[in-house]
């Protein structure tokens, strides 16, 4: 099975504080930290997987920044047998419809089966999976946390609302996004970043892609981002200040006022 | 002119979900004048009786049944709905597990503006809308601004606008299904859904929880969150990542895809507020937030903070009560 992993270099959530700057127009990405989108590492998990179930091979490809370069070769760490990173200025400013279809230019190039992305980047959207199906004019299954293949055809689950599962039987070839908790990725530690390090990353900018500016970036974004902003929130929580002892107290003597020890 | 909105009515065997009663709200932020057409997918039964409820908050329903469309398959309702709206249309969905899966694609195919998740409006005007979202994981808030020259298509989040209670509307439901069908053949089949698991225990009846989130940051540390519920006596609960990692079962997991709890009293431990996980804690607990992040989205509907590392507070906290109990 050919099957293609896209990928996307985000600031981790988990590790950063984000903060808008003072004019709005972005977060400020000083000393922020970058991983592969949580969601990603899943998907690339699942279709390794799924490779050394019944052979093919896992290329990955991300839509970015030279920068891009570090997670790709993060995926290959963990075992994808190739990268490709599409970079270019004419890309900068794209929405998601942009993205997707700079990513099918790239899809068009080669013969997949499956396209795995992930079920939700660090925007929220969870929406490039879905465009690309349909730009690609494939089936398409979202948040998926199951996948069994069945000869030509693919029998997936879909996590839906309350943790129940919606079942579904696919053909291929298809776009499936995943979600987190499919499988646990594997530990790629520092030998294995190690080994890749050297590996040259092949960039395809606007032409190698055959794309017409007017169609990607900010000129062909239906969708553009004004500005970043953080509201002025109500009252929000009452905060307890003071040493981690009178913290502690304090917490104790509300929890005990609102039932909360017994 | 006046936009001409439509509300996509999720239901559960012809049961309106919440959010058909809060794109209504939505739909007049984007535009208070415009025309709200509810439109309804299901086989014979259940859509008459989805439509008959819808009917009492739209003033036109469209209704679109057939016997294949008893579950909602996105894959199947996708074309139909692209062949069904009209041209510059406005479609409003949950943003929900039926909502991702059929937007993004449905905004290719009418070459409409997406929007993902919006929790706000500023309103439509010389044929741009304005939309607010979270980013981040919510840690900073959007302004967006979607080109309507094609339409949208728009996820709008559950609980985000309020339920249009007032009823009454009187709607005429209109039957649809020529318009939209044939059923396509769909290259994707629903088998059936499977059930959630039960777990050993019940937190959807617990009175109060100890739920932790990644900031618990690694298994062995699981035990200090046991410890606190025993000497409180709480149950444990926890975020998504938790249940990923299988370091607790799956039953224990609070959120929209997870158990929806109704405690008294709900304790966020490095839990950060995503609105997924917020969406099954219902009942108005009161909620107690710890997080080492003073911006986490979490301290914004906690009724009492700290900001402060769990992996010290919590032992802490165990340490007092047991002392206090004797
Ligand atoms: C400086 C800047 C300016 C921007 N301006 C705009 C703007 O004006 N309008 C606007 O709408 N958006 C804008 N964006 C957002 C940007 O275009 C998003 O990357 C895009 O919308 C897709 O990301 P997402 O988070 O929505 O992806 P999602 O759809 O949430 O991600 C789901 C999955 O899609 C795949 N995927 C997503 N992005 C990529 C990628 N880059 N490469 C490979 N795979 C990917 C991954 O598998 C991912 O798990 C801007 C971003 C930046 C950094
Ligand atoms: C379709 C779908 C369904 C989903 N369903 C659910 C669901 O049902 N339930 C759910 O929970 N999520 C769900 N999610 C995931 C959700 O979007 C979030 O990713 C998740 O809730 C984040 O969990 P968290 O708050 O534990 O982790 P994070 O967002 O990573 O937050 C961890 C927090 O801990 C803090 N922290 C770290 N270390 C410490 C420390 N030592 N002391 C104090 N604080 C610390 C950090 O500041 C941060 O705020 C769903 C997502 C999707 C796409």
């Amino acid at each position: 099975m050919e099957i293609l992993v896209c990928v996307k270099r985000v600031p981790d959530t988990a590790e950063n504080e984000i903060a808008v700057k003072a004019d709005g127009t972005d977060i400020v990405r000083d000393d922020v930290v970058y991983s592969v989108n949580e969601w990603d590492n899943y998907a690339v998990e699942e279709a390794i997987q799924i490779r050394d179930n019944v052979g093919g091979t896992v290329t990955v490809v991300s839509v970015g920044d030279a920068e891009s370069e570090e997670i790709i070769r993060r995926e290959m760490a963990m075992g994808a047998d190739t990268g490709v990173l599409l970079s270019d200025s004419a890309f900068e400013g794209s929405d998601g419809l942009g993205v997707a279809t700079i990513l099918k230019s790239f899809v068009d190039k080669g013969k997949y089966d499956l396209i795995l992305t992930g079920a939700l980047a660090d925007d929220g959207a969870g929406q490039v999976g879905g465009m690309l199906a349909a730009l690609l004019d494939l089936p398409y299954a979202s948040v998926v946390n199951k996948i069994e293949v069945k000869g030509d055809k693919l029998l997936v689950g879909r996590e839906i609302e309350g943790g129940n599962q919606e079942m579904n039987e696919i053909s291929l070839p298809c776009v499936l996004s995943i979600q987190t908790g499919i499988n646990e990725p594997r530990y790629v530690g520092i030998r294995g970043i190690r080994k890749v390090a050297s590996l040259e990353i092949p960039c395809d900018g606007k032409d190698a892609c055959g794309l017409d500016a007017g169609i990607i970036g900010a000129a062909g974004a239906k969708v553009k981002r004004l500005t970043y902003f953080v509201p002025e929130l109500g009252e929000g929580a009452e905060m307890i200040e003071g040493s981690t002892e009178e913290q502690v107290e304090k917490v104790i003597e509300i929890l005990k006022a609102k039932g909360g020890i017994k | 002119m006046a936009a001409q909105i439509f509300a996509y009515i999720a239901h559960k065997s012809g049961k309106l979900d919440d959010s058909a009663l809060e794109l209504t709200t939505a739909a007049k932020k984007i535009d208070a004048d415009a025309s709200i057409t509810a439109v309804v997918f299901g086989d014979a039964a259940t859509a008459d009786a989805a439509a008959a409820k819808a009917a009492n908050t739209y003033k036109a329903v469209w209704k679109v049944a057939d016997s294949a469309l008893a579950y909602p398959n996105a894959e199947l309702i996708r074309p139909m709905l692209a062949k069904l709206l009209p041209e510059g249309a406005i479609l409003l969905l949950p943003t929900d597990s039926f909502g991702m899966d059929l937007g993004p694609g449905l905004a290719v195919k009418r070459n409409a503006a997406y929007i993902a998740d919006a929790i706000d409006f500023e309103g439509a005007k010389d044929g741009k809308l304005v939309a607010h979202r979270q980013e981040y994981a919510g840690q900073v808030y959007a302004k967006v601004e979607a080109n309507l020259s094609g339409g949208a298509v728009i996820t709008c989040r559950p609980g985000a606008f309020a339920a249009d209670e007032a009823g009454g509307a009187g709607g005429a439901v209109e039957d649809k299904s020529a318009d939209a069908g044939p059923v396509p053949a769909a290259k994707r089949k629903f088998i059936e859904v499977v059930e959630a698991e039960v777990g050993d225990v019940d937190i959807t009846k617990s009175d109060v929880l100890v739920s932790i989130g990644r900031g618990i940051e690694s298994q062995d540390n699981l035990e200090i969150a046991f410890d606190l519920a025993k000497a409180i006596g709480a149950d444990v609960s926890c975020s998504r990542p938790i249940v990923d990692a299988k370091w607790l079962e799956k039953s224990r997991q609070v959120g929209t895809s997870g158990q929806t709890v109704k405690p008294k009293v709900y304790m966020a431990l490095g839990i950060s507020g995503a609105f997924q996980h917020l969406g099954g804690i219902k009942g108005n607990p009161f909620m107690l937030a710890i997080n080492k992040n003073p911006k986490a989205p979490i301290f914004q509907v906690a009724d009492v903070g700290v900001v402060g590392d769990i992996l010290e507070i919590m032992p802490e906290l165990t340490e007092k009560v047991t002392e206090m109990k004797g």
